[in-house]
């Protein structure tokens, strides 16, 4: 990972400005993805992971959106400074994004085999019967059977792990470098979750592409991530191999939410709780902005951003106390 | 089955039997057939000790939902009984009823939709004694309100505020408490933690688990989430379109599943509790999807996904096997 990143975020700051406050919705994110590799962005509701996907898309509209801080280079080129004209070339190509409520993605009043072609047509790769046997051929490669037949049918008329099927599919139509997944299982069922989870490991493995995972969901973390990046209050926290990070901490956050959630090995004993409730990103706290959920917290926390700790090779937290957690 | 029951009680304190509740469309202006009834449950029966938690767990659309909004009444059942402390709810006048439905409490997923935006915490928790006058003198109901607050890890001061001053945790927390309010004997959960993010869920799952240790209230626990409901429950039951499929304690259904949904559903979970090599762990992945309930696969449900479906599947259904005491398993074929 020391040379070129495929995608390097740095400190990434987004605000939206309503006419009564400031939401800081981003604060401070850096993400790095390496070629072929599963990065996940791993946060609660309002920690910023969404936002700062639709910020490396350019996807946030600008009023109330503001992008106030930050980099985005892709494959070298710097992304956020780009015209939008051809940002939007490699938009679909070179990088894609799956959306979590697949019905909403996608449009209810073309076919979905239509709309796939429509990506070869609008990039100038194929046209006309071409690009609707390719739109066929991959509607089959995501696992839809009877893929001739159901490209001519509507997004209704597909149920929701098949509305995301077509959404991946449409995603990798033209084989893009990076895949951004914004949690693209949570509206499913665990069945079908698996389903969709494996899918998308294959077409990562057969294809080298890197992915993106934003989820709420540490066991989907655990499952395929290859590194995590912890994001708390529109800041990355935290970051490193998925197994090193969840299973030795470096900050207090991902370890209180480590212990929070139900294991295998503890049925019976009580969970540890983080205390109160995710923070409101109009009002910030000072300093570490857990500090009002940590149990680690002293008053340097409570008056001082914390830079990064590092505590092992390889291993740092933006956490005061990241020595005394990694130890604990 | 009663007598296999691990509690000092003889009687369970909720007997349901052949619950069945159909959805018949049609009522509305359509055009075009009949649509066919749904058949959100279709025959289950399991009994709840008191103060202990059973897990009811399947994947959206199986009727887990159906079968908490029936046993409340809040949907009329098709068929079936429900006793409550030997009482049918489903043949309960409404004197009766109300009755029962004192014991018999309810806390929903969402609590924002299941608290009045313009009223009080404390005229929300106070409802309850509104509908049943008797329960509490009026000169006590403040005080109770309080305590009740407290209960639940919320401050007195609190009881003066309006719903939409709290975080999600916090309301779920007053949904409680409201629960609670009658001192019921079961309550019943309908995913009282999916609407919470992660690090305030297991807040929730502590208080109802310190309050049945507390106060001996039996659960009905709904939920989708695999590792909370094991978590929580004594015993569990796994619903698949309308029917229970496999039923036991916890450790039996999670350490030993025998049907083999259960058996998916369990490999499906992603799990926190990696060895570190993915590459081992053995993962069933289903074909498909659940189909709809309207229109279940004749024989077995569950055929059409399963990969041990056989010939004799299509025929009968295939019913709970009470052989093995209290592991039970709807299958032919079962682990």
């Amino acid at each position: 990972m020391s040379e070129q990143a495929l995608l390097d975020v740095e400190n990434l700051q987004v605000e939206f400005r309503t006419g009564r406050e400031t939401v800081h919705a981003v604060n401070g994110a850096s993400i790095r993805v390496g070629r072929g590799e599963t990065a996940a962005i791993l946060g609660e509701s309002g920690s910023g992971k969404s936002v700062t996907a639709a910020a490396i898309m350019r996807l946030l509209q600008s009023p109330p959106a503001f992008v106030t801080g930050g980099s985005v280079h892709f494959k070298g080129l710097d992304v956020l400074s780009m015209p939008m004209a051809e940002w939007r070339r490699h938009c679909g190509r070179d990088i894609a994004m799956v959306f979590q409520d697949a019905l909403t993605s996608l449009n209810p009043v073309f076919s979905v085999g239509w709309q796939i072609a429509e990506l070869f047509r609008a990039h100038g790769v194929a046209s006309g019967r071409d690009a609707n046997d390719r739109a066929v051929e991959l509607l089959g490669r995501v696992g839809i059977p009877d893929p001739a037949v159901r490209a001519k049918d509507y997004t209704h008329q597909f149920s929701g792990g098949m509305r995301q099927r077509v959404m991946i599919a449409m995603a990798i139509a033209l084989s893009p470098d990076l895949l951004i997944a914004d949690e693209p299982t949570t509206a499913l069922d665990v069945t079908v979750q698996a389903q969709i989870m494996e899918l998308l490991e294959d077409l990562r493995r057969e294809s080298d592409m890197a992915m993106i995972l934003i989820t709420h969901d540490l066991g989907i973390v655990a499952d395929v991530a290859d590194t995590v990046s912890v994001m708390y209050a529109g800041r990355v926290v935290e970051r490193g191999p998925v197994a090193a990070v969840l299973g030795r901490p470096a900050h207090a956050y991902t370890l209180a939410l480590l212990n929070s959630v139900p294991r295998t090995h503890d049925k019976g004993h009580k969970l540890e709780p983080i205390a109160g409730s995710p923070p409101d990103l109009a009002r910030i706290p000072s300093g570490c902005a857990f500090h009002p959920r940590c149990q680690f917290a002293t008053d340097t926390c409570r008056t001082e951003a914390p830079g990064l700790v590092t505590v092992a090779p390889g291993r740092a937290a933006e956490c005061h106390h990241a020595k005394a957690v990694f130890d604990a | 089955m009663p007598d296999k029951m691990k509690t000092t009680e003889s009687r369970p304190i909720l007997e349901v039997r052949d619950l069945v509740k159909h959805f018949t469309g049609g009522s509305g202006f359509s055009f075009g057939p009949k649509p066919a009834a749904v058949k959100a449950v279709d025959g289950v029966s399991f009994d709840l000790a008191a103060g202990e938690t059973l897990g009811l767990v399947g994947e959206s659309g199986c009727g887990k939902s159906t079968v908490a909004r029936t046993l409340l009444r809040l949907e009329e059942p098709t068929s079936g009984t429900a006793r409550f402390r030997g009482e049918d709810i489903f043949a309960a006048d409404p004197v009766a009823l109300k009755n029962i439905r004192r014991r018999l409490q309810v806390i929903f997923q969402d609590p924002y939709a299941s608290l009045n935006p313009r009223m009080t915490i404390a005229e929300i928790i106070a409802e309850p004694w509104v509908i049943h006058p008797d329960a509490l003198p009026v000169s006590e109901r403040g005080e109770k309100v309080r305590s009740l607050l407290e209960g639940v890890g919320l401050r007195r001061e609190h009881a003066e505020r309006y719903p939409h001053e709290f975080s999600g945790g916090q309301r779920q927390r007053i949904g409680i408490a409201r629960a609670m309010a009658l001192d019921p004997e079961v309550l019943i959960c309908d995913e009282p933690v999916s609407a919470l993010d992660v690090s305030v869920q297991a807040q929730v799952v502590n208080l109802l688990m310190e309050i049945q240790d507390r106060l001996g209230v039996a659960y009905v626990f709904i939920a989708h989430d695999l590792s909370v409901v094991r978590h929580m429950s004594h015993r569990i039951a796994v619903m698949y379109l309308g029917r229970i499929v496999e039923t036991g304690t916890q450790a039996q259904v999670y350490n030993n599943p025998r049907h083999p949904y259960t058996k998916a559903l369990l490999s499906a979970e992603p799990s926190l509790d990696f060895t570190g090599d993915r590459e081992k762990r053995q993962r069933i992945i289903l074909k498909g999807e659940a189909p709809s309930p309207a229109n279940p696969p004749s024989g077995c449900r569950f055929r059409n996904r399963c990969w041990k479906a056989q010939d004799m599947c299509a025929g009968d259904a295939p019913v709970l096997d009470r052989s093995d005491g209290d592991h039970q398993v709807a299958c032919f074929d079962p682990e």
